[in-house]
């Protein structure tokens, strides 16, 4: 099978997903929105919901379609958590992430999201780069 | 309002995460590491994606609300402020450490790793500080 055809329909699912939410619901599929909002916000119910779609998803991948689960990554926990919570910081201080600026936001044609998008793309492979050759993390 | 459409959503949203690759740290940093040894399998997740929200937000958009719920909640904020490039490049840096976003993060709750379990608790951490900073 080709090796972009699992990427390239994983893509067309995720825009789907997000096209359904914004035409039954009239919301956003921000995933760090939905998840901060099913914690703090009003309408919570929604979220939660959503929530447990997205794990219902991934179950159906592996269990069902038998699709491998990957690899645990071999970052040590502190690195991880400093990772978490910037992720976490970053994403409600930017008001969106992958999905919300990326996924929904560009759909929308929004310059606020084209132009988080192109930050957190471009900060993600300086990082990435950084770890590799300045700190010798292989990957 | 009626929610059961947000468990549909989140069904398509898990299946598109893991059949994509996106649940998978490895190749998402294999992603990021364009000056290494470049794994281009998420452009065509990323590609995927916008090519659908973009044909068809337009078109859901004409409508004058949605199917299940009286209006559309949209982001109303059109300015480009300190906080939006300071949060994306938190991001940023965040995601390229692990090679975990929110979702992708959320869906390998499902695989019991330690390293998953502490990325989201991290991250909800993160979002009450900022909440905390921010007001």
């Amino acid at each position: 099978m080709n090796t972009y055809l699992l990427p390239l329909t994983g893509g067309v699912l995720l825009g789907l997903a997000a096209i359904w939410l914004l035409f039954s619901l009239g919301r956003v599929a921000g995933i760090s929105g939905i998840a901060w909002g099913a914690l703090s916000g009003p309408d919570r119910g929604w979220r939660w919901l959503f929530l447990l779609g997205l794990l219902c998803g991934g179950a159906v991948t592996h269990n069902l379609v038998g699709h491998p689960i990957p690899t645990e990554s071999n970052a040590p926990l502190w690195l991880i958590a400093c990772s978490g919570l910037l992720v976490g910081v970053g994403t409600r201080m930017g008001g969106g992430c992958t999905s919300g600026h990326g996924v929904c936001g560009l759909g929308r044609q929004s310059p606020r999201s084209l132009l988080a998008t192109i930050i957190f793309m471009g900060l993600g492979i300086l990082t990435v780069f950084v770890m590799q050759n300045v700190m010798g993390r292989l990957l | 309002m009626k929610s059961w459409p947000a468990l549909i959503s989140g069904i398509l949203f898990g299946l598109g995460l893991t059949l994509s690759g996106m649940s998978d740290p490895a190749k998402v940093l294999g992603f990021l590491n364009v000056t290494g040894a470049w794994v281009p399998d998420l452009i065509f997740v990323m590609g995927g994606a916008v090519v659908v929200t973009l044909v068809l937000t337009p078109l859901v958009l004409k409508r004058t609300a949605p199917l299940l719920a009286s209006t559309f909640s949209l982001p109303t904020k059109q300015i480009v402020d300190r906080r939006l490039v300071g949060g994306a490049v938190l991001f940023g840096i965040g995601w390229g450490l692990s090679g975990y976003c929110p979702g992708p993060g959320l869906v390998s709750l499902l695989y019991g790793y330690q390293t998953t379990l502490v990325f989201c608790l991290a991250m909800f951490a993160g979002m009450f500080l900022e909440s905390r900073i921010s007001r």
